[in-house]
């Protein structure tokens, strides 16, 4: 009995983690790249002139840039192959009846509430979240913060919108930014007004109908002067897209004395390209943290940036990057300080399992003026197994006497010791690893909030076992 | 029922350190492994764990009749050995509670619990928290231990004093039938020494205990006191007796041992 049920207890974990919805598109775009399709997203979506105006001038950047030489091997990426746009339709769901018998029974056995079997299940795709989204929401309103979904916020604030899209990532800052700005989609628009402290995460899970994470997500958070906020991109759960090809961009703005911090734990599917670029512009005495955590897709290049422009503004760069059987990850931070008395601290830790390679590339710039400016590098790498590669890039370019650049980096890998202490108090050679990476992991794990965190140690384990993808 | 050791070669990277030890561990009887430095005495206590780095090329262990030699670490700690290190290892980001609960959970048998009956109880392989809790509280009680100290990285800029208190309370929770200390008198100052000696001489009298004292020096045995002193030089087994022998080499040191030996 037991093994069935261990197979049925596998079966669990494989639909919470990894089970797709099947999606109907209610509109889908022709394949592959042209000004036609840019039209056609932009007169889908109702939108006003100007954007229409921006796609199609990033359109023309984007096939003025070339492609990206280092980091990942794009060699065998065909922009022609995908779709650009893909609109799902939110009301045809997989029913319940549809759901086999056999999981019915693992979720019974399993004394999974009801509400969350069908979620498990993929028959809602939201859990209890529409209560606590609209008592949320009427709290945001009152403290006048904004928290839509781009496309609303293009029509609803448009001035807004125009004021900050692309001031942080120009189209011209990189091919994928280019191609972002023409074929956006989904992606969230928060402004907080000074002064207020939003208390509570906002996550993106909570805004309903919206593509939270589209393919071509673009995301503009703006934290007023004084102002406080935590916005958590994504989910555990990985995502899987037929699409395969992964384009953020993410802006923010950190207003004088304000703090922004963005979480994001990104599990796309194996077969998905994850090509992102974030950063943030941090005003006087503001302070931005990147907390990213990245698990999921086959290649990524990802550089959270902080630019400090304002004298005392902080930036902090914390990073995860779990590289398993067939996956590499060019990731790492920017630091770019431009003002006097800023600092920066760039955290980045990788695990590299079987196969997996995982490239830290840290760039550190310090700007004629900035006296005083401090900037720490801190990375860390845990290769698990004989054939995983872990490699270190980084970039200092100090231009200024009085400023300090530190730089710290370690390769290890489980050590025997380890392993035979934990063992010697009876922990399985598998738990004694996993409990070996999750102390690794520990300064990442402590800044999420409750949730993800169990989430991320399962995650982890999951990934341990092979389980995933 | 007894921990027995028999006839045990062990090589260290190709070298043999271990040359033929016998010995026996009775449950509720204490010995006194003593040797001077280089003889061999951890590579017993690591061998008997199950250490990979050590190769058994001759011999058996035997658990209350069973060898131990097919068993990894894990395996043998649940079938109730357990080794107080002289070094134990720091782990990096892990709390001493977390990986107390996880080793208490895994030797008290709830994995194996979990795996067989199907609950849907979260962390249903863990040992409820508050009776891990209570008992923990306990035993740190008896060793003066700090609630706090749970909260540290395990072993993470342990004093000596403090790893050796961590090493007994851990003995305490995976409560064993046989224990070996490698050293643990090693980095104690007197009050320490006396609070663990405390603390190893009433688990054995509640548990039991065959319990082995690897030392270098006889100061341990002042408050652990030995039923069999055995000598151990140059990877053997050289005299046997009673507590008196602590006594003469004390009183001879271990240069008698050698002269006798080689001599």
């Amino acid at each position: 009995m037991s093994v069935d049920q261990e197979a049925l207890r596998q079966i669990k974990e494989q639909e919470r983690y990894d089970f797709q919805t099947e999606i109907d598109y209610s509109h889908r775009s022709r394949r592959g790249i042209g000004q036609d399709v840019v039209r056609e997203i932009s007169a889908l979506k109702s939108e006003p002139e100007w954007m229409l105006d921006f796609r199609l001038k990033a359109l023309d950047i984007f096939f003025d840039m070339p492609m990206p030489t280092w980091g990942v091997d794009l060699e065998a990426l065909d922009f022609e192959q995908f779709y650009y746009f893909m609109r799902a339709t939110p009301t045809k769901q997989r029913s319940w009846d549809d759901v086999p018998e056999a999981i019915k029974d693992t979720f019974e056995k399993l004394g999974i509430p009801e509400a969350e079997r069908k979620y498990l299940a993929g028959v809602e795709t939201q859990m209890d979240s529409e209560a606590v989204y609209s008592s949320l929401k009427e709290e945001w309103e009152r403290h006048g913060i904004i928290f839509v979904d781009m496309d609303t916020a293009v029509r609803e604030h448009s001035d807004l919108v125009r004021a900050h899209i692309s001031k942080v990532v120009p189209p011209r800052d990189n091919k994928f930014a280019a191609l972002n700005s023409a074929f956006w989609s989904g992606g969230s628009f928060v402004y907080v007004p000074p002064g207020v402290d939003v208390e509570i995460p906002l996550q993106a899970y909570f805004r309903i109908n919206a593509q939270s994470l589209g393919q071509f997500e673009r995301t503009i958070i703006i934290a007023d002067e004084g102002s406080n906020v935590h916005y958590i991109e994504g989910c555990t759960a990985p995502q899987y897209t037929e699409a395969a090809l992964h384009t953020g961009v993410i802006e923010i703005f950190v207003k004088k004395g304000a703090h922004a911090r963005y979480t994001t734990i990104q599990n796309w599917s194996r077969n998905v390209y994850n090509l992102v670029t974030q950063r943030a512009v941090v005003d006087e005495d503001g302070l931005m943290e990147w907390v990213d955590g990245n698990l999921g897709s086959g290649v990524t290049m990802k550089y959270p940036a902080v630019l400090l422009r304002g004298p005392r503004a902080r930036g902090e760069v914390l990073s995860i990057a779990f590289a398993g059987d067939g996956q590499h990850y060019d990731a790492g931070a920017k630091a770019i300080h431009l003002a006097p008395h800023t600092s920066s601290m760039i955290t980045s830790k990788s695990i590299s399992k079987g196969d997996g390679h995982s490239g830290f590339r840290g760039l550190v710039r310090i700007a004629r003026g900035a006296e005083g400016a401090q900037s720490k590098v801190v990375c860390d790498a845990l290769l698990l197994d004989p054939a995983s590669r872990s490699d270190t890039y980084p970039y200092i370019d100090v231009n200024e006497d009085n400023a300090k650049v530190e730089h710290e980096a370690t390769v290890s890998k489980i050590s025997e010791d380890q392993l035979f202490y934990l063992m010697s108090r009876g922990l399985t050679e598998q738990q004694a690893s996993a409990i070996i990476i999750n102390g690794f992991l520990e300064p990442f794990v402590k800044e999420l909030p409750m949730e993800y965190a169990v989430e991320l140690n399962r995650l982890v384990q999951l990934q341990m076992e092979g389980s995933v993808g | 029922m007894a921990l027995e050791i028999r006839d045990l070669h062990v090589t260290v990277e190709g070298k043999e350190i271990l040359k033929g030890v016998s010995l026996v561990v009775e449950r509720g009887q204490t010995y006194a492994l003593m040797g001077p430095n280089g003889s061999g005495k951890s590579t017993l206590s690591y061998t008997l764990m199950g250490h990979p780095k050590y190769i058994i090329t001759h011999g058996d262990i035997l658990l209350d009749g069973t060898s131990l030699l097919p068993l990894a670490p894990d395996e043998r700690a649940r079938q109730g050995l357990f080794l107080a290190m002289q070094y134990p290892v720091a782990v990096s980001g892990v709390t001493f509670h977390s990986f107390l609960h996880a080793a208490t959970s895994a030797v008290r048998g709830y994995g194996d619990k979990a795996r067989e009956a199907v609950s849907g109880r979260l962390n249903a392989h863990l040992m409820p928290m508050r009776e891990f809790r209570q008992e923990v509280n306990e035993q740190m009680d008896l060793l003066k231990m700090d609630p706090s100290f749970m909260r540290r990285y395990l072993n993470e800029g342990f004093s000596g004093g403090e790893k050796k208190r961590a090493e007994i309370l851990q003995m305490a929770m995976l409560k064993p039938k046989y224990a070996i200390l490698d050293e643990t008198d090693s980095g104690l100052d007197i009050d320490a020494l006396r609070i663990v000696s405390e603390g190893v001489n009433r688990l054995q009298g509640a548990l039991d205990m065959g319990l082995l004292v690897i030392t270098h020096y006889q100061r341990i045995l002042n408050y652990i006191h030995p039923d069999v002193v055995h000598i151990f030089f140059d990877g053997r087994i050289v005299k046997t007796g009673d507590a008196k022998l602590v006594d003469v080499l004390e009183e001879h040191g271990y240069e008698w041992v050698r002269l006798e030996v080689e001599g």
